[in-house]
């Protein structure tokens, strides 16, 4: 079977600043992929070009064994962006409306279907958010949120799960929950990447591990991140490593 | 074309066997009342709307034998209007031209403004009028020229479509629709428009004046029709791409990772603000045109709960604006630019107030 996602030496600069150097890796289905680094590091530059919002200077990138250009099958992944996490936008959209969104690569320009609508209440109800489906998006908590992003992913029928620091601003509470709901999903067979900047929550819920700092300095197993050095040396030998306690 | 069939087909919360579950059932049988209002007023504009193409389509094809028995039922329909109102107005095919005009205005402004303003793209309208006025302005030149007698309105059309597609080209380069290229784009185009005028006015005796401040003589029989045609594409292309154009407003980059051809979608809303924008100054001159894509989706949004609830509203504060701008305009012979403009910022302040005493906090809980 293909892998999920492949990359191929991909190089990456924004004008004159390289931000992803002569990166090769695979994601397997099924995987839990933490993708970490300092700030800076390249980790969101990275996440982009794996789903093609960034073009590679050199390298290539797959998509479920696809050309990342030819890939059209927009359903398969779900996407949990920094901004629409972290918006407070005031656009007037209900969860439901939020939620339905993934359904709109399935359907095009045709009606929804009741099948679609079902799809959209069993998405709800799996994040445990069905009885906030005619609240603003603005007016929810962070973690409210959060589920919000997850169900439309869920409804877009996803198997590709693409997290990018979802839970800045989140309560601890609402954080321990989500990272339960994302285990669940993955023991479902549901491909997770997630970028996440404390290191110790991903130790504990990714299997994998990609540790990049630019350049990648790990890819592997949680354990084998664990024993190694990718941390100090990505980090800098200052041992900036940053530290939470949420 | 009828505006009573807005989106709901896109995101109806009624499963296709008519029996809403779960979520879709509470949504359902909440606020009820208020969406039966909503819907009630949306059919009359609607209606409207249709009494107003149906008026242009008559007055164009007068010459044909039914149209013509039907043109002048219309014009005695008329005639008792003003008879009963004790006014002058409605006698005048001129007026209904301007009316017509103005509703349809009331419309596809507000259509293509709930996109533009949760986009934050909203000085774009303004960018593409005043692209607008500086194809006014070469078409006078061209008509003094050529001999030509065509109407302005196409050549403002022209350059603003192609404003439109500039400023789409400027914003893929540069990823933002940023304040710089926009502020150049829209006072680049204002200063040429000045020089061609300028330069032309010893050729031309038109006044630009209509055209800057609005006004309900300036509506030409050819304006009319090309704001009928415009109006139905505009209302088509919005229904059409209704899920396509929301997803990208509310996420860009998940629309992207979903493979929807975002730049497309960006360049078809831009182009038809560029429309609308070409209707709209006739009735609404150029500096106030972007109000009519603002005002009204700014008022909805405070008390709308979804993006579609958002939208019928902003269609009624639009049209009611119109109408009531158009009222106090003939009833103070004051220019209906600004007229309708004050009536929408009465209608914002209102929808402020409103939004303050817990009208969304009722209506969601």
């Amino acid at each position: 079977m293909n892998p999920v996602i492949s990359l191929d030496s991909v190089t990456f600069a924004y004008g004159e600043t390289p931000a992803v150097s002569d990166i090769t890796l695979d994601v397997e289905a099924g995987e839990f992929l933490g993708l970490i680094g300092p700030n800076g590091s390249g980790k969101t530059t990275l996440l982009h070009l794996m789903l093609g919002l960034h073009d590679p200077d050199s390298g290539s990138v797959e998509l479920f064994g696809e050309p990342v250009s030819e890939f059209d099958d927009g359903h398969r992944i779900g996407y949990v962006s920094q901004q629409s996490t972290s918006q407070s936008g005031s656009m007037p959209v209900t969860v439901q409306e939020n939620v339905t969104m993934g359904r709109f690569a399935h359907v095009g320009h045709s009606r929804l279907s009741a099948h679609d609508y079902e799809t959209v209440d069993d998405a709800l109800e799996t994040v445990g958010i069905a009885d906030l489906a005619d609240r603003r998006m603005s007016d929810l908590s962070g973690g409210q949120r959060q589920r919000a992003y997850i169900a439309r992913a869920l409804a877009s029928e996803a198997d590709l799960l693409a997290l990018d620091e979802p839970t800045v601003g989140v309560d601890a509470e609402s954080r321990d929950a989500f990272y339960q709901l994302l285990d669940d999903l993955n023991a479902d067979g549901i491909t997770i990447i997630l970028i996440e900047h404390d290191i110790g929550v991903v130790t504990d819920r990714a299997n994998r591990i990609a540790c990049i700092n630019t350049e990648l300095f790990h890819h592997g197993d949680t354990e084998s991140f664990v024993d190694s050095e990718a941390l100090t040396e990505a980090y800098g030998v200052s041992g900036r490593v940053v530290h939470h306690d949420h | 074309m009828s505006t009573d069939t807005s989106p709901t087909d896109s995101t109806a919360p009624t499963a296709a066997d008519g029996t809403p579950s779960g979520p879709l059932g509470r949504l359902r049988t909440r606020g009820t009342t208020r969406e039966t209002v909503e819907l009630l007023a949306l059919g009359i504009v609607g209606l409207l709307a249709v009494v107003m193409l149906g008026f242009i389509g008559l007055y164009w094809l007068q010459e044909l034998p039914y149209a013509s028995t039907a043109y002048e039922q219309f014009r005695i329909a008329g005639r008792l209007l003003d008879l009963s109102l004790g006014t002058n107005v409605f006698k005048h095919p001129f007026m209904w031209q301007s009316l017509s005009t103005g509703v349809l205005i009331g419309i596809v402004a507000p259509l293509v403004g709930s996109f533009l303003v949760h986009r934050e793209m909203a000085l774009i309208g303004e960018t593409l009028a005043h692209a607008a006025f500086a194809g006014v302005a070469v078409s006078l030149l061209f008509n003094a020229v050529t001999g030509w007698d065509g109407s302005l309105l196409f050549g403002a059309l022209i350059v603003g479509v192609i404003g439109a597609l500039g400023v789409q080209w400027l914003a893929d380069r540069t990823d933002t629709y940023g304040d710089v290229p926009i502020a150049i784009m829209l006072s680049g185009s204002f200063a040429l428009g000045t020089l061609l005028i300028s330069y032309g006015r010893g050729l031309t005796g038109i006044s630009i004046e209509g055209y800057l401040f609005g006004s309900l003589a300036v509506v030409t029989v050819d304006g009319a029709r090309m704001m009928a045609i415009l109006s139905v594409l505009v209302v088509a292309g919005v229904l059409f791409n209704y899920k396509q154009l929301l997803f990208i407003t509310f996420d860009e980059q998940a629309a992207r990772v979903a493979q929807l051809p975002v730049n497309s979608y960006n360049t078809l809303l831009v182009v038809m603000t560029a429309v609308v924008v070409v209707g709209a100054m006739q009735v609404l001159g150029i500096i106030l045109v972007a109000a009519m894509l603002v005002v009204p989706v700014a008022a909805a949004s405070q008390i709308a709960v979804s993006f579609r609830e958002t939208m019928y509203l902003s269609v009624i504060f639009g049209e009611t604006a119109i109408l009531a701008g158009f009222a106090f305009s003939i009833a103070m012979s004051l220019p209906s630019g600004g007229s309708i403009v004050m009536a929408g910022i009465v209608i914002y302040l209102l929808a402020i107030a409103l939004s303050k005493n817990g009208v969304t906090a009722m209506s969601t809980r």
